[in-house]
């Protein structure tokens, strides 16, 4: 542990930025975008794969894999960016698997979330809880 | 017919009632003065396969004393739950008779004086004597270092891993996997695993640049043993670059990946795995979270949180071991397998009692060799000691409380920080401190004991960022190491908070004020896992510390305010 550095005292400052902001203002930036997504359809849990570390080796650099079997498009968010909007990944009739893989920056913990609309029109989501941490005194 | 989890659960009961765990046994023999090697390792051979265990040695080739933690509190669905167990709570959970070897091997109570009574333990010639003796009854045993191998002595940093190579090869280990190794760096690491007589596994090592499961390590591999195709699952530690320097190791990328762990399991059974063992540097929590999510896996050798445990730990149809540290234990599991099934099993965890365990000749000789070089270095005596010296426990270990005594006054800071590792084996009152000794519990590739500047602000941000690797209630966002362990600055922790609230009081001790937030104090700390750290290395800060000591002799520390249990 060291914290002279100033990229760990860049990662540290996000990590107590993410305690105390203000919360709801980011659920409802959230919430716009899934609901301008689904258009205001209910949207269930499960039927969606969302592969994401449980801590960020680097959180500039998160690897992330979303997946839903038939989806047409899956959105995903990083909920406590201050734009939670990362893509939105549309699938063909003639794909072959309806997954994507690709790398993420987060600006501290928060949750991932993946929203698919499947073939059915329906909806549904994945999310995630990916941890920035300072590390360094695992033993 | 019975299922088969029924049946586990029979032959669960039954080892409870016959000590079949090998447990009850020895303790009771021990209290009657009579401990033999012949009953330590007295194990009637069961079923078609035998497991031997060895995991996070740390480069203790020679006996040690190791004393186990006071505090080691559990969170979440873990509170109450083994491993998080101590002292006379976890003896009548297991039946120990106070005094006995095992009160001695397994808890911390009354340990000086234990430790003079039944000595050190440990020691690789010993461990070579109780894997040979399994060898004799079961030829074909696979013996598994869970890794945590190549790290923590003075021979070990001289030589960058070499003597451990060394001298576990004299053992002929089937597999391995990894954490502290890596902290080699990238290069000397692959030299290593090149020219390994064994299998190096891992199958959570992904190279970084591609996310792709690394080359130089297999995730599993077959080993045919008693007419039974057994599976090795690899698992290393999964927080490598996030607990330990990352830029030592920049193309490896960890994490659990319990998905890809699933997919490895349905692949060793596709290709006609009849056991599937997984040989994990998790830590005991996560493996448990782990083994309730991933179907398939019949046994669990866990690492890297220490903890030993007398008898195996059921998660649905999967047994998990927990075998200790240090070179203090070896597991020994028997399994009767049939029809692709694992039937049954028989356990010992067997206490390396270095005065009741002979030693092997050739690898003691080994051993030897591997010192002769450095041994006028090693056997210096720096100090002596009137209090015990230990590091296991949650908030503090005596050997933290020296070794931020020492920052504090050589490097002349206001707060001292040391990390909580748990490697480290203990001194009991009255004994030499030698520079070995100091080695033993500093030891790294990252010793550099910088001075800096932090705000109260910021040290309270990396204290909330502590606690929360070890008490966020869900396992797999745990790091498995203890908190850090801060000299000269007291603090309260509320562990049943969330990450920001967990910490409060936080009080300057040289003048008994408050920390404030925005004022700048003066820091010293060692470990840091960023590149370019700058300072002398700690095992020389400390050792000048006890030179100018003479005799160390510690207050109990009483800084830390522990609540929310």
């Amino acid at each position: 542990m060291d914290f002279t550095r100033r990229e760990t005292l860049v990662i540290g400052a996000a990590t107590a930025a993410v305690v105390t902001l203000p919360m709801p203002a980011m659920a409802s930036a959230v919430d716009d975008a899934i609901a301008e997504f689904t258009g205001g359809a209910d949207v269930s849990d499960g039927g969606v794969d969302l592969e994401a570390p449980e801590i960020a080796e680097n959180g500039n650099t998160v690897p992330i894999e979303v997946g839903a079997e038939g989806a047409s498009a899956i959105m995903v968010l990083a909920a406590g960016n201050p734009t939670p909007g990362v893509a939105t990944f549309n699938f063909g009739p003639l794909a072959g698997a309806q997954s994507a893989k690709t790398r993420i920056r987060l600006a501290g913990t928060q949750d991932v979330i993946a929203v698919a609309k499947m073939a059915d029109g329906s909806f549904a989501k994945a999310q995630k809880n990916v941890k920035v941490t300072i590390g360094g005194c695992g033993g | 017919m019975i299922s088969r989890r029924d049946f586990l659960q029979v032959s669960m009961a039954a080892s409870a009632l016959y000590g079949a765990s090998g447990f009850g046994n020895w303790a009771k023999l021990a209290a009657q003065q009579a401990l033999t090697q012949d009953q330590l390792l007295e194990f009637e051979t069961f079923g078609n396969v035998s497991l031997i265990h060895i995991t996070d040695i740390h480069a203790q080739m020679k006996p040690i004393y190791f004393r186990e933690p006071e505090i080691n509190i559990g969170v979440g669905a873990n509170k109450g739950e083994v491993p998080h167990v101590t002292g006379a709570d976890f003896r009548k959970l297991y039946g120990i008779e106070d005094g006995s070897p095992s009160h001695y091997a397994l808890t911390y109570n009354d340990f000086s004086a234990l430790a003079k009574e039944y000595g050190r333990v440990g020691g690789l010639d010993r461990v070579a004597t109780v894997v040979k003796a399994i060898r004799a009854a079961r030829p074909d045993a696979l013996l598994l270092d869970g890794g945590d191998t190549w790290h923590g002595s003075y021979t070990c940093h001289h030589t960058e891993g070499q003597d451990m190579v060394n001298v576990m090869n004299a053992l002929k280990p089937d597999a391995m996997t990894f954490h502290w190794e890596f902290t080699l760096g990238q290069d000397r690491m692959r030299e290593l695993v090149e020219g390994l007589p064994f299998d190096a596994m891992g199958q959570n090592i992904f190279d970084a640049e591609w996310d792709e499961p690394a080359a130089e390590f297999k995730p599993y591999e077959f080993y045919e043993r008693g007419g039974v195709k057994i599976a090795v699952i690899g698992q290393a530690f999964p927080y490598m670059p996030i607990a330990n320097p990352g830029w030592m190791f920049p193309d490896y990328s960890f994490g659990i990946r319990d998905s890809h762990m699933q997919k490895m399991v349905d692949e060793v059974r596709a290709k006609g795995a009849e056991l599937v063992v997984c040989l994990s540097h998790n830590g005991f929590d996560v493996d448990k979270k782990m083994a309730g999510i991933v179907k398939g896996i019949d046994v669990i050798l866990t690492g890297h949180t220490h903890d030993a445990l007398p008898e195996p730990v059921l998660v649905g149809e999967t047994i998990l071991i927990a075998s200790g540290s240090n070179g203090k234990f070896v597991s020994r599991v028997d399994l009767d397998v049939r029809d692709g099934q694992m039937m049954g099993f028989r356990h010992k965890l067997i206490p390396i009692f270095s005065d009741v365990i002979e030693s092997d000749a050739d690898v003691a000789a080994l051993i030897e060799e591997q010192r002769a070089p450095f041994a006028s270095e090693l056997s210096e005596v720096i100090g002596q000691t009137d209090s015990l010296l230990y590091r296991r426990g949650n908030f503090n270990g005596s050997w933290d409380d020296l070794i931020c005594d020492a920052l504090l006054s050589e490097r002349d800071a206001e707060i001292a920080m040391s990390p909580g590792v748990r490697w480290g084996p203990s001194l009991i009152p009255g004994d030499d401190i030698t520079r070995e000794d100091i080695w033993n519990v500093t030891s790294m590739s990252y010793g550099e004991a910088y001075r800096s500047e932090m705000t109260g602000e910021f040290i309270k941000v990396i204290l909330e960022d502590v606690a929360d690797n070890i008490f966020n209630p869900d396992p797999y966002y745990q790091q498995g190491g203890d908190m850090v362990r801060i000299g000269g600055m007291a603090y309260a922790i509320d562990i049943s908070k969330p990450q920001g609230e967990r910490i409060s009081d936080m009080t300057l001790l040289s003048t008994g004020e408050a920390i404030d937030p925005s004022r700048n104090y003066a820091v010293a700390g060692w470990a840091s896992v960023n590149e370019g750290t700058e300072g002398p290395q700690i095992w020389d800060v400390v050792e000048n510390h006890i030179r100018k000591q003479g005799t160390v002799s510690l207050e109990p520390n009483t800084s830390v305010k522990v609540s929310g249990l």
